[in-house]
């Protein structure tokens, strides 16, 4: 135990004189917090339309006027013909084509049933899918809308009242910045880790102490406590500048990241030790980490929802610590979620501590094969 | 006394063997010379014997302690310097002598007692605060012989410690070793510098993984009748399958 | 040129993970909502009342994942985020829909994600409108308009079609500029690289040969990766082979060059790391349109994303491989690449040798 105090030392001292690690535990809190919020949106706002009007009519151009005041998309051009509008789609101007018949008044005026057509680029099967079902639905409401007025139906009697909750402002930020938060600690605390016994491996220095009667959770220890703190400390940067900038602050206790935090990172820390020992240069470490981080946080229901996954996926989930930390920052910062409310996700981050930690310190091998 | 026993010592790396059943004793307070081209198996016998590296067979022990089961007991009481003076280039010479002195476990007054010792024995005055990165090498090769002597250790293991230093450097750099062996310290030097094997109380050639001779100096140079270390090493070395110096 | 032939786990690495990667990715990712778990509460335990909640649960869109007896414990359930939205139906449920009176269901959602929130919602109004229409029966008039949709080069709608062609390129940006930008800032942190520089070699021939090994690992990636898309995760190569060579050949060459920029400025691998990271990884995954649209972010980075070459490989390859087009869709995006090439080797060769 006398020996973990040396270690520490040490440890804090080359961390202090390693400028360039300072300046980017300071700086990286900055950028990721100022440009991810924003460039991380699924936010579709504009999606772009071409319109191929056949008819000119009133009714079709009351219509396009429905389509375009809905806010969600974008008017490119109107074009003369289907073989037009596909060239805009082929060349990435327009996402979707709305062919409206020729006779589109007459028949309607005549109760003649008629066709719509809607050709979307569905290479992006989201905005495809979005563009869709938003036309669709004020396609729909208009046929509605004119049978309501000439009164062949009544209106909507089932109505649905949204309250929309946890986000007043409707803003996505407040959605992400508490998502970046969690990015910007593990991807620090992962990398800061996993690169740090290998980069002894490379200059040597570990063949120093790998001599040495030091035992081996010692040594393991005497990484984790350093960089777990630098974890803390960059949250604590990274609460701040969330707050700085879209002026976020969590609605429940802060307490409660901090304390889930204090325990996620040991995890995590545990885990980058661990790349770190299997590796046996940085690249290789930085390989390994950056394969497992892409994987944690796509999978984490950072971005996209964990229920939309496939049920194997849902179930790998299972064994992401970054999947919880999302969770859990989530809850605290935008519903206020207390401690029995984040008690599960705890309880979970306990066994990632346990196995990172105890595989941490059984690969950090002293005598070679 | 003998504080090193090794038998049969032996390493494979796939299908090469690096270590090739290789027995030696060495007795306290000696200075044992291991000498031997590039590539010869120097390092592979050091590392086995600082428990760095496992056995493929045969048995060694240090101080006692069987290097393949009790290689931690082993760890206790030696020192190590390689020929890439491991030191952390981004602490001082003193800090460096602080972490490992306080990871084998001395304490705080200890520690100071000494690190004022060695400081005025190898005139480190002036450079004990720079960091290690900004020394000179000759400078680095004092620091990190210190490290490695720092807990008063039975056995030293230098591995080329005198790899790429100018000539006074390494003149000094054998005084320094000399006035601790005086102490009863005993040394295990690899090295390929000739020169320095006649320094030694006893020395061995390995060629090819194996041992070819092991005697005192001049004895070896009286048995090749040959004037200087350099041309009994010369003449083993042609032997050599693999001819790499 | 042979360390990374000597050096088998790292090759091992570069080639098993980015396919690893784009098959789980390939898989997993979906943006679509599904099974959104949802709550009710519902006070006119009715016939009607049951049979809207089936509707609601028997959808793909939502899963009913409790039924509570009372508004307090709607809290609890929001703040361990069990659920994303709680159906209120109200006491005159039963008595009111049957004979067409009008009734207020309360909607309560978790807008953290307000696109989320929005889209939930117009999912449920469609359902409310399909079981009013279910109601009503024959009774009313049918709709005159009908819509026909056509969806042009993913018929399915399927995420791997966007996702895959942006990994792509992603992967290869990692291994070509990433992974070269790394071996290079080594070799001066370990103080190698100096003694190949005195050698009588010219430094752009020790800078290319430190390259060229990355280059083919990449290139091989990109084919293990086409072969994954096409044969595993069942995407078609509409396009032209021969393009795609040409287009990724281009695009590789300019990643090399951004790698050989970084490590002139990078004096040890960490350096390189964070610069690359930072400097080429984020924005190839952030504003290459890869999953989050470009034209959705604020001015300044639209306009950053011009310089982005991931954006424009991947814009080119989807044009290609997904959408089938031919060289001419592809002209503005080979020609902004093979301008960025030359650029950037002339500038980093022109900087090496200042540095050195």
């Amino acid at each position: 135990m006398k020996a973990l105090k040396f270690l520490l030392k040490k440890e804090f001292l080359q961390i202090l004189r390693n400028r360039f690690l300072l300046a980017i535990i300071v700086l990286i809190p900055v950028f990721e917090l100022a440009v991810l919020p924003w460039a991380a949106t699924f936010e579709q706002k504009n999606i772009s339309l071409c319109i191929v009007d056949g008819d000119h009519s009133s009714y079709s151009r009351r219509l396009i006027e429905k389509i375009l005041s809905s806010g969600y998309f974008k008017l490119t051009s109107h074009e003369p013909d289907y073989d037009h509008a596909l060239r805009r789609i082929e060349t990435g101007h327009a996402n979707l084509i709305l062919i409206i018949p020729p006779a589109f008044e007459k028949d309607y005026v005549n109760r003649q049933p008629l066709k719509m057509m809607l050709v979307i680029d569905a290479v992006d099967g989201q905005k495809a899918g979005l563009g869709m079902s938003y036309l669709s639905q004020i396609i729909l409401a208009y046929n509605t809308q004119i049978e309501v007025e000439a009164g062949n139906r009544t209106g909507a009697f089932i109505n649905i009242k949204p309250h929309y909750r946890y986000n007043d402002a409707m803003r996505y930020q407040n959605y992400m910045v508490p998502g970046i938060l969690v990015i910007l600690v593990t991807m620090m605390g992962g990398m800061l880790s996993a690169l740090n016994i290998v980069r002894e491996k490379e200059i040597g220095t570990i063949e120093q102490m790998n001599v040495t009667p030091v035992s081996k959770s010692m040594f393991i220890l005497g990484k984790l406590i350093p960089f777990w703190l630098l974890g803390l400390i960059n949250l604590t940067i990274g609460i701040f500048i969330g707050w700085l900038i879209y002026g976020l602050f969590p609605v429940g206790n802060i307490l409660n990241i901090y304390l889930f935090a204090f325990f996620y990172l040991l995890a995590f820390t545990g885990f980058g030790l661990m790349i770190s020992n299997f590796a046996q240069t940085q690249q290789q470490a930085m390989l390994v980490l950056i394969f497992f981080l892409i994987i944690f946080i796509l999978l984490s229901g950072l971005f996209t929802p964990i229920s939309s996954m496939p049920e194997w996926a849902q179930r790998v989930t299972i064994f992401n610590p970054v999947r919880y930390f999302v969770e859990i920052v989530r809850l605290v910062y935008m519903k206020g979620s207390g401690i029995h409310d984040i008690l599960p996700q705890l309880y979970r981050i306990f066994g990632f501590i346990v196995v990172f930690n105890f595989l941490a310190i059984v690969s950090y091998r002293k005598t070679q094969g | 006394m003998k504080v090193i026993e090794v038998h049969n010592l032996t390493k494979t790396f796939g299908s090469f063997t690096a270590v090739d059943h290789v027995s030696f004793e060495v007795a306290e307070g000696e200075i044992f010379g291991f000498l031997g081209a590039n590539g010869a198996g120097k390092t592979t016998v050091i590392r086995m014997l600082c428990g760095l590296l496992a056995p493929t067979s045969g048995k060694g022990s240090v101080v006692g302690y069987d290097v393949s089961k009790k290689a931690e007991d082993v760890k206790k009481n030696i020192g190590y310097m390689s020929q890439k003076f491991s030191l952390y280039e981004d602490l001082s010479p003193v800090e460096n002598m602080e972490l490992f002195g306080g990871i084998y476990g001395m304490n705080r007054k200890q520690i100071n007692k000494k690190t004022e010792e060695i400081i005025k024995d190898l005139g480190l005055t002036k450079e004990r605060r720079s960091l290690v990165g900004s020394l000179p090498l000759g400078i680095r090769q004092k620091v990190a012989f210190a490290v490695s002597t720092f807990h008063s250790p039975k056995v030293v293991f230098l591995d080329e410690p005198t790899a790429g230093v100018d000539p006074m450097s390494r003149r000094i750099f054998w005084e320094m070793i000399y006035r601790a062996s005086d102490r009863g310290t005993t040394f295990f030097v690899t090295t390929h510098y000739m020169d320095e094997a006649e320094y030694c109380n006893r020395i061995s050639i390995m060629v090819d993984g194996s041992i070819k001779v092991l005697d005192t100096p001049e004895r070896l140079k009286n048995n090749f009748g040959a004037g200087t270390m350099d041309e009994v090493f010369q003449i083993l070395a042609g032997k050599s399958k693999n001819q790499v110096q | 040129m042979f360390h990374i032939v000597r050096d088998p786990l790292t090759l091992t690495i570069m080639i098993i993970l980015p396919i690893l990667l784009l098959l789980i990715l390939g898989f997993a990712i979906s943006t679509e909502i599904r099974n959104t778990p949802f709550v009710v509460f519902d006070q006119s335990r009715s016939a009607a009342s049951s049979k809207f909640i089936a509707k609601m649960d028997g959808n793909a869109y939502f899963t009913l994942v409790n039924a509570l007896s009372s508004e307090s414990d709607l809290e609890t359930a929001f703040h361990r985020g069990e659920c994303k939205l709680a159906l209120i139906l109200p006491a005159d449920f039963g008595d009111n829909v049957p004979y067409r009176e009008a009734v207020d269901i309360q909607l309560v959602v978790d807008a953290s994600d307000p696109n989320e929130g929005s889209t939930l919602v117009s999912y449920v109004q469609l359902i409310a409108a399909q079981y009013q229409k279910e109601l009503i029966g024959r009774a009313s008039a049918p709709d005159l308009i009908q819509i026909e949709t056509k969806m042009l080069y993913n018929p399915q709608m399927k995420g791997m079609y966007q996702i895959v062609p942006g990994m792509i390129g992603l992967i290869m940006m990692l291994i070509c500029a990433y992974m070269t930008s790394i071996s290079i800032a080594k070799e001066k942190e370990l103080g190698t690289m100096e003694i190949l520089l005195v050698s009588p070699l010219r430094p752009a021939l020790i800078i290319l040969a430190k390259a060229v090994p990355y280059l083919f690992i990449s290139l091989t990636d990109v084919a293990l990766s086409l072969l994954v898309a096409y044969f595993i995760l069942g995407i078609p190569i509409a396009g032209n082979i021969a393009l795609i060579v040409l287009l990724s050949l281009v695009y590789t060459l300019s990643a090399l060059a951004l790698g050989l920029l970084i490590s002139t400025v990078a004096e040890t691998q960490q350096e390189a790391m964070v610069l690359s990271g930072i400097g080429l990884m984020l924005p190839s995954m952030l504003l290459s349109n890869l999953i989050f649209p470009v034209e959705s972010m604020p001015i300044p980075l639209q306009a950053f994303s011009y310089i982005v070459p991931a954006r424009w490989y991947i814009d080119g390859l989807r044009d290609i491989m997904i959408k089938g087009l031919g060289f001419k869709a592809i002209v503005l995006d080979f020609f902004i690449l093979l301008s960025m090439c030359f650029l950037l080797f002339f500038v980093s060769i022109k900087k090496f040798k200042n540095r050195l």
